[in-house]
This record gives C-alpha cells, sequence and structure tokens, in this order.
C-alpha cells in the first residue's frame, strides 16, 4: 500500500529552495541550503538537536525569514510582501511540537476558525469539513470539548485535523510526536501515515525512524545548519555515507 | 499445613454502625478545629471577642439612635437627648445635593435618573455577552441619548456627533476591508465633514427653548458626578489601553516609540496634576475661541491616566501567552487583525481580568479627586457646601460614611461580575 503511494510522487515542483541562507544575529544557523520537493513527495529531516531543522521547516511558511537565497513555494516566492505571505500560509499546513491549540475555543471552533475568517467559507460548511476531518483523525465525538480536556495525542490529532481544514497542498511537521507520551506517538504517527497514503505532501521533522523508514521517499540528515546527506530511506540507514551520519544512527538506533 | 486453631477467627455476627463521640461531631468539632485549635489560637479568638464587642456596644446604639429628621445638628443633639447616636438628618436633608449637587434644578433629577437606568441597559449587552449581539445597538446609541439627557438644550448636537460616528463606521467598513489606511482615513475625514457642515448648520438659538432645558456642565454634582466620570473614563480607558499595549508590541519603530513615551510618562505623573492641568493650562492646548467644557478636559485627563495604567497590564497578559499562539495563528493564515481578535487578545484580556477591574475600581473612586480642582462631585459636596454650612458644621463620620457606603456598592457590584466573568471564561480546565 505504502508502495504504491510512493508512486504517486509526480515531477510537480512543490518546494524549491536555492542557495538560503540564515543567520540569527551573527550566528549563521542554516548554510546554503538547496532543496526540491517535489509533489507528492514525503520527506523526513533528522539531526542532533541544534541542527537547524526546525527552522528550515519554518522558513518554508515564513514564521522564520531568510536573509540569503529564494524559496518557491508553489511557484510562488516568498518575500516581505505580506500578501504572498498569508497566501502561502493558507496553503501550507503546519504542525508544532506543542499542538499550539487555541485554548479558548472548543475542538470544532479550532478547526473552523481559519476557514471562516481566512477562506470566506460559510460557517455550515466549515463545520462540515471540520467534522469530516476530526473524523478522519477519529475523534469527532471530542468536537465540543476544549483542548485542556484532551489528552496530548488527541490534542496533536486535532491540531492535525486543523490545518488540514484549511485543505493545504503541502503540510509541514516540525517533531511532532516529541512532547507525547510513549503510548500516545502511536496514535498520532497512523494520523499521518493515513495522510501520506493519501499522496500528501509533507515535510516532517521528527526522530521516529520507523515513521521514516516506513512512509518516506527521502531522509535528509542536518547539521550545523547544512543538509549532511539525503538518499532513499532504505540506502539512508543501511548504508550511510558520511561519517556524521554514521555516528548519528548508531547514536539514536544502538539501543 | 495445620491450622492454629487459637489464633484463627471468623466474624459470624456484623458490628452494628454507632454514632461518632460527641467531641467529633456538631458545633463542639467546628469549635475545636477552627477556634480553638491551640493554646494560642484559642488566645486569639478571645481577644477577637472583646474586641468585636467592644466595636458593636459602640456602633449598634449610634445607628439604633440615630436621628432621621432634624433640620441641623443642634436640633439633633436635642432630639438625641444626651444618647450618643449618629445625625443622619443630614443625609435626608441634603439627600438630593449629595446625589445630584447643589445647582442641578430639581424638576429635571428625572433626567440623571433616567441616563442610570439606561446605563444599565446599555451596558448589558457588553458585560453578558451571551446576550443577542443586535442589543449592541443601544449601547452604540447611549452615550449620545445620555448627553442629551444629562446636559439637555438642543437634541441636534448629540444628533449631529452620532451620525459623523456613524458615517465613519460606515466608510470604514465599506472602504476598511479592502485598503485598511484608506479607509481609516477615510473614516475620520467623513465624521469631520459632518460635524463640521452639522455644528455649522445647528443656529445658536437651537438650546434657548429646547424640548429639555439645558443644563451647564458647572451645575453638574454630587455622587451623579462621580458616575458620569466613573462610566465615561472606564468605558473609554479600556479600548484606548488595549490599543496602546498593542503599539506597544508593534513593529514599527515609530509606533512603539510614542506608545512607550505616552505610557511612562502618564504613568509618572500623580493625577491631581494631570487634573490641575486640565483645570487650568490644558486651555492653551485648544484653539483660543473654543471654549473646550472643564467636564471633558477631565475626562480626557482621567481617561488617559487609566489608559495609561491598563496599557501595562494588557501588555502583562499579551506576555504571559506562548509565542505558539502567535505562531499557529500565523501559520494559519490569519492576518493581524484576525490573529489580534480572534486568537491573542480574547486569551490576554482574560488574563488581565484581574488587573483590569483593579484600575477600573482605583479610577471610579479616584473621581472623587477632581473635588480639589473645585469640581463638586460627593466628596466636593461633603467638603464643601454641606460640612461648611451652620447648619451641619461638624457631621463627619455620617457623611464620609455615607460617602464610603455608595462607593462601596458600586465598587464591590463590580468585582463581583469580574470574578463571576472568570468562572465564565474559564476553559482551560487546569
Amino acid at each position: 500500500m505504502v508502495e504504491a503511494a510512493k508512486m504517486a510522487v509526480s515531477d510537480e515542483v512543490a518546494i524549491q529552495i536555492t542557495d538560503m541562507n540564515k543567520w540569527y544575529g551573527s550566528f549563521h544557523v542554516l548554510r546554503d541550503i538547496n532543496l526540491t520537493v517535489n509533489r507528492g513527495e514525503r520527506i523526513v529531516v533528522c539531526g542532533p538537536s541544534g541542527s537547524g531543522k526546525s527552522t528550515l521547516i519554518r522558513c518554508i511558511n515564513a514564521l522564520e525569514d531568510h536573509q540569503q537565497g529564494q524559496i518557491f513555494v508553489d511557484g510562488t516566492e516568498l518575500s516581505s510582501d505580506l500578501k504572498n505571505i498569508d497566501k502561502i500560509r493558507s496553503e501550507v499546513g503546519m504542525c508544532f511540537q506543542h499542538f499550539n491549540l487555541f485554548p479558548h475555543l472548543s475542538i470544532l471552533e479550532n478547526c473552523t476558525l481559519a476557514p471562516i475568517w481566512v477562506r470566506k467559507t460559510p460557517k455550515k460548511e466549515a463545520e462540515e469539513t471540520a467534522m469530516h476531518f476530526l473524523e478522519k483523525v477519529k475523534i469527532p465525538e471530542q468536537a465540543d470539548k476544549y483542548p485542556g480536556q484532551l489528552s496530548g495525542g488527541q490534542q496533536q490529532r486535532v491540531a492535525i485535523a486543523r490545518s488540514l481544514c484549511m485543505q493545504p497542498r503541502i503540510m509541514l511537521f516540525d517533531e511532532p510526536t516529541s512532547a507525547l507520551d510513549p503510548e500516545m506517538i502511536k496514535e498520532v504517527l497512523d494520523t499521518m501515515i493515513a495522510l501520506a497514503e493519501e499522496g500528501m505532501t509533507m515535510i516532517c521533522v521528527t526522530h521516529e525512524m520507523g515513521f521514516a523508514r516506513q512512509v518516506a521517499n527521502r531522509v535528509i540528515f542536518m547539521d550545523a545548519g547544512q543538509i549532511v546527506e539525503q538518499n532513499e530511506p532504505e540506502e539512508f540507514f543501511n548504508n550511510p555515507k558520511s561519517e556524521r551520519t554514521q555516528l548519528f544512527l548508531s547514536q539514536i538506533l544502538g539501543h | 499445613m495445620p491450622i492454629d486453631t487459637s489464633a484463627a477467627f471468623v466474624r459470624t455476627s456484623e458490628i452494628p454502625p454507632s454514632p461518632p463521640p460527641p467531641s467529633e461531631t456538631g458545633l463542639v468539632k467546628w469549635l475545636r478545629e477552627n477556634l480553638f485549635s491551640s493554646v494560642g489560637s484559642a488566645i486569639l479568638t478571645i481577644v477577637s471577642l472583646i474586641a468585636i464587642y467592644f466595636i458593636l456596644s459602640l456602633a449598634i446604639p449610634w445607628l439604633f439612635n440615630g436621628v432621621w429628621n432634624a433640620s441641623s445638628l443642634s436640633e439633633c443633639r436635642e432630639a438625641m437627648e444626651g444618647k450618643v447616636g449618629a445625625c443622619f438628618a443630614v443625609l435626608t436633608e441634603r439627600w438630593n445635593q449629595l446625589l445630584y449637587g447643589f445647582q442641578y434644578p430639581a424638576s429635571e433629577y428625572w433626567r440623571p435618573n433616567l441616563a442610570l437606568i439606561l446605563l444599565f441597559f446599555a451596558a448589558a449587552p457588553v458585560l453578558f455577552f451571551d446576550l443577542p449581539r443586535k442589543l449592541l445597538i443601544i449601547t452604540a446609541v447611549y452615550p449620545f441619548v445620555a448627553f442629551w439627557l444629562i446636559w439637555g438644550g438642543t437634541f441636534l448636537g448629540p444628533l449631529i456627533a452620532f451620525l459623523g460616528l456613524a458615517a465613519a463606521y460606515f466608510v470604514f467598513e465599506r472602504v476598511g476591508k479592502q485598503n485598511f489606511a484608506l479607509g481609516f482615513i477615510g473614516a475620520i475625514a467623513a465624521a469631520f465633514a459632518i460635524w463640521i457642515v452639522g455644528g455649522g448648520l445647528i443656529p445658536d438659538s437651537a438650546s434657548d427653548n429646547a424640548m429639555l432645558k439645558a443644563v451647564p456642565s458647572r451645575d453638574l454634582g454630587g455622587f451623579m458626578l462621580n458616575m458620569m466620570l466613573g462610566a465615561t473614563c472606564v468605558s473609554l480607558s479600556i479600548p484606548i489601553g488595549i490599543l496602546l499595549a498593542l503599539g506597544r508590541q508593534s513593529h514599527m519603530p515609530l509606533v512603539r516609540f510614542v506608545c512607550v513615551i505616552f505610557i511612562e510618562f502618564i504613568r509618572g505623573v500623580p493625577l491631581i496634576t494631570l487634573l490641575f492641568v486640565a483645570n487650568v493650562m490644558l486651555a492653551y492646548f485648544f484653539p483660543p475661541e473654543s471654549t473646550v467644557d472643564l467636564f471633558i478636559r477631565v475626562v480626557i485627563m482621567i481617561t488617559v491616566f487609566s489608559a495609561a495604567y491598563i496599557a501595562e497590564v494588557v501588555r502583562g497578559g499579551l506576555a504571559a501567552l506562548p509565542r505558539g499562539q502567535y505562531e499557529a495563528a500565523d501559520s494559519l493564515g490569519l492576518d493581524y487583525p484576525q490573529a489580534m481578535r480572534l486568537i491573542i487578545l480574547p486569551q490576554a484580556l482574560k488574563i488581565s481580568i484581574p488587573g483590569i477591574v483593579n484600575v477600573a475600581v482605583g479610577l471610579f473612586k479616584d473621581t472623587t479627586l477632581v473635588s480639589v480642582i473645585s469640581m463638586f462631585d460627593l466628596v466636593g459636596m461633603i467638603r464643601g457646601p454641606i460640612l461648611a454650612s451652620t447648619e451641619w458644621n461638624g457631621v463627619y463620620w455620617e457623611l464620609l460614611g455615607f460617602a464610603a457606603a455608595l462607593f462601596f456598592v458600586v465598587c464591590y457590584g463590580i468585582s463581583q461580575y469580574s470574578q463571576w466573568l472568570e468562572r465564565r471564561l474559564a476553559t482551560d480546565h487546569r
């Protein structure tokens, strides 16, 4: 089934990053990043902490700005022009490590807010869409509760549903399972796998190597702000080329 | 394994439940736990009881021997025949002066009364947001109706003020959606156009034989003046304070700079100073031919003062929100006004409720400071015309106690409302 999905990668370019550099003050966080993501591709980004993985995907929906180089998302260049940024952000869904649900709104309101205000969808239609996606992440019965009443895994699935309600063409995941208890990781990963099988273009920063093996077309290893190695998962795990990658893999897979 | 019969035991009958010993129930238990749990607390209890008895033994005769009907302090003393008692007659005799000041025409008292009743209807849709949103129209119209009721004169003035604001709102709704700056400037232009043209159309003699007799601002007084200042300044300073707090967080250096300077300057100056400025100096800042009403000058100063405080309270609420909330709003494609209105402010203001209420209660009580610039509010009336009169010279406890009671009722109401609001908004289930 997953194999079939892997076939679905098209030649159409979804994200193109060329010679991108970013600094925090004088600290050079991202160095000469070049990356092309095709539509339907599923990419896992891994690497030691502080290597710039999160910063990279946060640049893709302009939560962070870059100082050099170009980023094209769906053919639109990210610049400081506000109109572009809001348009891109509504096309690119994002899930955060700490879910970032809106605690003062119910689950349903969390999911319908952006469609109603950004897409100008009628309320009733937005609610139907929201219920559709809540069913997809298997928590329609929680729709009227508030985020504080849900477990971490449920909250992360709501966060995924909230992004999906905007019907995004690309999904970004920033360590979606890192803040979860072990028994809740699986429910979130299952949701992400189901999404991958539908052919969603995904970039995931994660340390779930099992997930990477099962779902990814490509695994990218970053260190010190650079892309050190990228390859297909089988090749990447069984036959890593660079020393730095070998060391990293031995540390996370060694126990 | 052999059973040792001497240690074995099988219960054949159930022990019926019996009541706990007397020392563990009812009044005895409560007294022991709460009042006499140790030697120290027993001593404190007894001392407190003696103190309470002492205070009540003085206060109760004072309250109940009170004289309610007399026309001067000496008459009061005669009526009490040497007993200790309060002279509440001053309250009944000067009741209208305490509430409305000594110059508001007695035949028109119904007008501020009606304005006060309408205030409840106007405030309800804002305070209790479960009510239908359409009721906000009452809130929008109320300030102009109340102005007309209290000051009287021609109704054309408030009508044109209202039409100006309505036009501004209409222009902003139409244009502001596409182009914020154009809508904003257009709205201001529309409002001023209507005010200037409309103001010119009102004949000078319009107020001479108007339906409601015109009452000048200097004739306002008593607790009515405190309520007017309190309600106006609180309802103006909360939105201004929120804007200042947002401005202080702005990415635009000029906006941030202006807001910081404004807040820091106003907070660093005593309110009394600002009131003297309003009384004496503010006239220099207005065109020489315009005589801006003292009431409006005082409202500006108190509003500015408490807006600076509210801005800092709201800034605390904004700072308490995790950065993830801003990022989540951004990542969904909400623009700045939407993110603020739908995500950030509802949460930040909820955190700020106790602080905002604190400022609002303080503001309301600070309205008594206008007595130092010779406005006859409740305290001004007591210190001035009433205590200075030959009849009531020396009646402090009754008058100031009455003032305290009036303020307490309003402030306690505000406090209870804020606690209800906090419970109503609690959705985080911590």
